[in-house]
């Protein structure tokens, strides 16, 4: 058994961590230039990172290597460092983790590509298989627990980067960003993605949500996901609020106490690894660290009380068409 | 009816008929359809310019109105848009012949450190697709390749796209910089993408946020017609 599976069995709800992103900003990272250069650059505050993350009470740290595919780092010509920028990532997190002398799962993230498949786009099912086994094998070489398949959107992506860590042999997980009317930017909704991570043959270890548009959208989606992920233990990692331009500083509207109630609600949904994706500092996930240690699961969440405690949903769904019920008639329908 | 749609056959149509029936087709992304639709309507007599308007553009406005409504997503929107592409390669050199039109020029990229460029190329289609002229200017566009497209392209709209909170503040480095050379009154500046909201785009000194590429479509026409109002006053 692997750990983050180890540790499920022990405790009812692990802590994920916050935002890596937006976090590495604040500590000085500019515009453009590649976050996982800094693996090498300013492994200090990397860790620096992690480690309030661990003072914050954090189960799972996830590592610096979100763009850590070929296809991302092609962008600033790392492209034939793949590895080593993985290996170091997973590498910084396990150094910081062994320090704490507590149990913490390394989870290595593993970004979407950025690319289309087939189709619609220039990637194709094997070299995506191909990109993430290859991201993937370094994550595990530098001492990842599990390979943390993020923010993702297309169904066959996941696929893809599901089957690369089998190949690996590598444990995964694998959430989505639900930011365009209740789904998906591929327009997967939360109970068909839930459906499908169900019936594979390889689950991944657990599932859920992350990112997106907002705590509210988040934790409504997992009122689809959730009862459709069977076993499955559920990840909801929701940014801290929207973001907000100050000068030329992103700040997010969430603070701390929200995420509190966020974490909550996650709690009620169904969720059992909580933590936060963009704009969530070590102060939100203590919030959440407290919720996630005294909170009792409370039934019939509603969407009522859901943007009752965190505001209106940025992206709601629309209830009326739904994807199959467009205005025009179908040659084929 | 499913059995009534089996076998269409786009010549036995009347014209009407065959717009609306392109109209359709267009929303399910067929692409060999519409190209035939378009070759036929040509042979008809119909001018490349009515056949862009009436046909492929109103019937992209549903998509377009399809997706703003959460009724359509990505995939659906790049098969119409690819269909549209279709049928407008095969009308451009004739809308250039007859001297067509034209709804206004835009330059658009997604900026610098940012490879996302679904959002940007489904805007580019669909503004081409409202009778836009699209200059692309790819991923990964500094502010020198922004200002040197502008300088020869001589736009009315110039489109930024960006998925990353990482790289959204780019935008404003690019809007700073055409202040500094005394172009951004030139330009009607249009900014996307997820992380973005209205107050970032106001913040940033942009004319417009635009939610989606129906959106930004709307908003460009809307802004272009008030400019050229302001100009003949």
């Amino acid at each position: 058994m692997n750990k983050l599976q180890s540790m499920l069995e022990t405790r009812h709800f692990l802590l994920a961590d916050g935002a890596t992103g937006t976090n590495l900003f604040d500590m000085g990272l500019v515009s453009g230039q590649a976050p996982e250069m800094w693996n090498f650059e300013h492994p200090e505050r990397i860790q620096a990172l992690h480690q309030s993350f661990v003072d914050a009470g954090s189960d799972l740290l996830v590592t610096n290597s979100f763009g850590g595919s070929a296809r991302r780092l092609h962008l600033h010509n790392l492209h034939d460092r793949v590895r080593e920028v993985n290996a170091r990532a997973a590498e910084l997190a396990c150094e910081v983790a062994a320090k704490s002398g507590r149990d913490i799962v390394i989870a290595g993230s593993v970004g979407p590509t950025g690319d289309l498949f087939e189709p619609l786009g220039p990637l194709t099912y094997a070299q995506a298989v191909e990109v993430f086994a290859e991201q993937i094998e370094g994550l595990k070489q530098g001492g990842a627990d599990v390979a943390w398949i993020e923010t993702m959107s297309a169904p066959e992506e996941i696929s893809a980067a599901l089957e690369a860590a089998y190949e690996v042999g590598l444990p995964s997980t694998a959430t989505v960003s639900f930011d365009t009317a209740g789904r998906s930017m591929m327009g997967l909704a939360p109970g068909d993605f839930a459906k499908q991570m169900v019936e594979r043959e390889h689950k991944p270890v657990a599932i859920g949500s992350n990112c997106g548009v907002g705590a509210s959208d988040l934790v409504y989606a997992l009122l689809d996901l959730v009862p459709n992920a069977g076993d499955l233990p559920v990840i909801a990692k929701a940014n801290a609020g929207i973001p907000h331009v100050h000068g030329d500083h992103v700040e997010y509207s969430g603070t701390p106490d929200l995420m509190e109630e966020y974490a909550k609600l996650a709690i009620d949904a169904g969720a059992r690894i909580i933590g936060g994706c963009c704009g969530n500092r070590p102060e939100h996930v203590a919030r959440m660290r407290k919720a996630l240690d005294s909170h009792k699961r409370e039934a019939g969440l509603s969407l009522e009380k859901i943007t009752e405690t965190l505001g209106p949903l940025v992206s709601p769904p629309n209830l009326s068409g739904g994807r199959d019920g467009g205005r025009r008639r179908r040659r084929n329908a | 009816m499913a059995d009534d749609d089996e076998n269409i056959i786009l010549s036995e149509l009347d014209d009407s008929e065959l717009s609306e029936q392109m109209q359709d087709d267009l929303y399910d992304g067929l692409k060999d359809e519409i190209c035939e639709g378009v070759n036929i309507l040509l042979a008809r007599g119909w001018e490349p310019y009515a056949i862009l308007t009436e046909v492929l553009v109103s019937g992209m406005k549903v998509v377009g109105d399809d997706f703003r409504d959460g009724i359509l997503f990505v995939p659906e929107v790049l098969l119409a848009a690819n269909a549209m592409k279709a049928g407008m390669a095969i009308l451009r050199p004739l809308l250039v012949e007859t001297g067509a039109p034209k709804a206004g020029k835009m330059v658009v990229g997604t900026v610098k450190g940012d490879i996302h460029d679904i959002g940007k190329n489904l805007v580019g289609m669909m503004m081409e697709g409202a009778g836009f002229e699209v200059i692309d200017l790819g991923i990964n566009t500094d502010a020198d390749e922004f200002l040197a497209a502008i300088d020869e392209h001589k736009p009315d709209i110039l489109g930024m796209s960006a998925l990353l909170t990482t790289t959204m503040t780019y935008m404003k480095v690019v809007i700073e910089t055409l202040k500094e050379k005394g172009i951004r009154e030139d330009l009607i500046v249009l900014v996307g993408g997820a992380p973005l909201n209205e107050e970032f785009g106001a913040a940033i000194g942009a004319d417009a946020y635009c939610k989606d590429a129906a959106i930004a479509v709307d908003t460009a026409k809307k802004l272009v017609a008030e400019r050229k109002r302001l100009n003949h006053v």
